[in-house]
């Protein structure tokens, strides 16, 4: 397990709050030591996809193109041609947007065994403006035949995902943010691709969320269950492929279902979500995420909040479904 | 026409001098180039001019045995990487894939049939010897550049071929990907430039100019030397010394023609897709002295 990056003390508990990137790190070394076939490419991205270590363990298992992100997918695919398992790092507002018909040539229809470790996606990079945040990725990675995408949620979470890539095989979106949040999975915790985990029970109202807006959504059940409501809260971080049973589980035996994400809320898990309502199992739905529009300036817990993407905003909107039904 | 096909049939290796080496060779890219003609005959779509233009640069990596590939074990780990960046002129690479024993000469038949494995552009996880899904320009050298990372990765010997179009080096992911070459010294790709002078629209001079193009290629670290792309035997010498300089890349600019081979397709820059009629490839036959039959 890595160290915390912020603690956070109030006067009754303190809480802990990590940067999901250490984690995904750490796992990198762990599995270029055990196989020999892991390789990491970079875009100049040394700093921000937190790789220098990595750089000194594995000099000769480390390359980096330069800033230049086409290129970058089509050297993924060589060196998987050539039976390495390459992990192309860095910011995922370039990686995704830059390089997007070479993940569409290269990776996804090629089926490469190529990972992208997306990394500060979402409204990471707040502050820095919509051209750094990559809130379109999880839209434009998961509607491509053969890829995988998965956000995970927190440390514990990031090092299992990363773990697992190393079974699968085909292109893989991960994502990976640098926004700290707190730890929701357990030491023991095991990741399945294409399940759905069940963080909380209740029948009265479902919640899917993933990455970091996941722990918001556990405030709000919380909040909720104050007010006498039990929601059920699942972590979707497997995007694609979707665990649609649970979904459908759970618009049948609760009130409707709210979506919250650090992504556009068109075309990312809502609308993935929506997709599996809408043919299996008409629902009422809440879609949380990003509206059709760029963001203002602000950190990322301003922007996310800014636009209802928190514990507030999650609990009212589940607070309409359940009065919907009734 | 009967010679010609006695020659088809003989192997490379059964050849002992450098004249026969070349007419076999010029034989059998003459056949890759009636074979891809006629397949874009039936497909009424195609892209005649690139797969002229490049049909000798064909022929003489994989017959001319070049490459170390093996047809019968498509995925040996060892093989030399060929990538065809010009992904368009899949008729030619088809028809040299075929001839090269990676896929029955029978399936050419399909080219862009419904179902069919050989689609408009190469799809490696549908056809035997296909190593990079291409057909978008500026995709190749990239993918060659990771290949060739990974031979070194693996501390394996295998060469990475590559070959390009001149137009398709207006594509800015190519000069990406050759300064990374460059920058790790990649002494084990061969970048090999089809210098057709013509795109799709027009001469390349006349859209965007590719000239001073050694120059270009120098100037970014690679060793290079200019080949007569339809002379087989000055091909054959030039890439069995590889690479041109130890601890560089090298790029060959081989000089072509575009529509190679027949005289109302070649210099034409409206025969880059252009679709020859019966006639045409009864005329196309005759010049070249060549017969097929899938």
């Amino acid at each position: 397990m890595v160290n915390p990056v912020i603690v956070q003390k109030s006067e009754s508990h303190k809480t802990q709050l990590y940067d999901c990137r250490d984690a995904y790190a750490k796992a990198l070394e762990e599995m270029a030591e055990i196989d020999s076939r892991v390789c990491v490419v970079i875009n100049d991205s040394l700093s921000s996809a937190k790789m220098r270590d990595f750089q000194a363990k594995y000099p000769a298992r480390f390359v980096n193109v330069g800033i230049a992100e086409q290129s970058m997918m089509g050297v993924g695919n060589g060196l998987a041609n050539g039976g390495m398992i390459p992990y192309l790092c860095g910011a995922s507002c370039f990686l995704t947007a830059r390089a997007m018909e070479q993940i569409k040539v290269d990776l996804a229809y090629s089926n490469a065994n190529v990972r992208i470790c997306g990394m500060s996606s979402g409204m990471a990079y707040g502050q820095l403006g919509p051209t750094h945040h990559s809130i379109e990725d999880l839209a434009w990675t998961r509607i491509l035949p053969n890829m995988t995408v998965v956000v995970p949620a927190d440390p514990i979470e990031t090092a299992a995902v990363m773990r697992y890539s190393l079974e699968h095989f085909g292109p893989m979106f991960l994502r990976i943010s640098r926004v700290p949040v707190r730890r929701v999975h357990s030491d023991d915790y095991r990741f399945e691709l294409g399940k759905a985990v069940v963080l909380r029970e209740g029948n009265d109202v479902t919640i899917i969320s993933n990455g970091v807006v996941l722990s918001r959504t556990l405030d709000a059940a919380e909040m909720l269950a104050k007010r006498g409501v039990q929601a059920r809260v699942l972590n979707m971080s497997s995007v694609k492929p979707l665990d649609r049973e649970t979904i459908i589980k759970a618009a049948r035996e609760t009130a409707g279902i709210v979506t919250a994400e650090e992504a556009l809320a068109a075309g990312g898990l809502g609308g993935a979500v929506a997709e599996v309502l809408a043919l299996e199992h008409p629902a009422p739905m809440r879609m949380l995420g990003v509206p059709d529009t760029f963001a203002p300036t602000g950190t990322a817990e301003f922007l996310l909040d800014h636009f209802g993407i928190s514990a507030e905003g999650v609990t009212k909107a589940a607070l309409e479904l359940v009065k919907q039904k009734e | 026409m009967g010679r010609v096909k006695e020659m088809i049939e003989q192997r490379f290796e059964e050849l002992s001098n450098p004249e026969e080496r070349a007419a076999w060779l010029r034989s059998k890219a003459n056949w890759i180039r009636l074979s891809a003609m006629t397949m874009t005959h039936h497909a009424k779509l195609g892209h005649t001019g690139g797969d002229l233009s490049s049909a000798d640069i064909l022929a003489t990596l994989y017959l001319g045995r070049i490459l170390s590939v093996k047809p019968s074990e498509p995925q040996w780990e060892l093989r030399d990487r060929f990538v065809m960046s010009k992904g368009h002129c899949s008729g030619a690479f088809y028809s040299t894939l075929a001839q090269a024993g990676f896929f029955p000469l029978g399936q050419l038949k399909t080219f862009m049939d419904p179902l069919s494995i050989l689609n408009g552009h190469p799809d490696k996880n549908k056809l035997p010897g296909v190593e990079a899904n291409t057909g978008p320009l500026g995709h190749g050298l990239p993918i060659a550049v990771g290949m060739a990372l990974a031979a070194r990765m693996n501390n394996q010997r295998w060469r990475v071929f590559v070959l390009v179009g001149d137009g398709e080096l207006q594509e800015g992911s190519n000069w990406e990907a050759v300064m990374c070459a460059q920058q790790y010294g990649l002494d084990n790709l061969i970048v090999i430039v089809d210098r057709n002078g013509i795109q799709q629209g027009d001469f390349t001079e006349n859209t965007i100019r590719m000239e001073p193009l050694a120059d270009r290629w120098t100037s970014f670290g690679f060793a290079v030397r200019q080949v007569d792309g339809h002379d087989h035997s000055e091909m054959l010498e030039a890439f069995s010394a590889v690479p041109i300089l130890r601890g560089k890349p090298s790029c060959f600019i081989a000089k072509t023609i575009k529509g190679k081979g027949v005289s109302f397709a070649e210099r034409k820059p409206a025969w880059h897709h252009g679709v020859p009629t019966r006639e045409q490839l009864q005329v196309a036959a005759k010049e070249m002295g060549v017969e097929v039959e899938w």
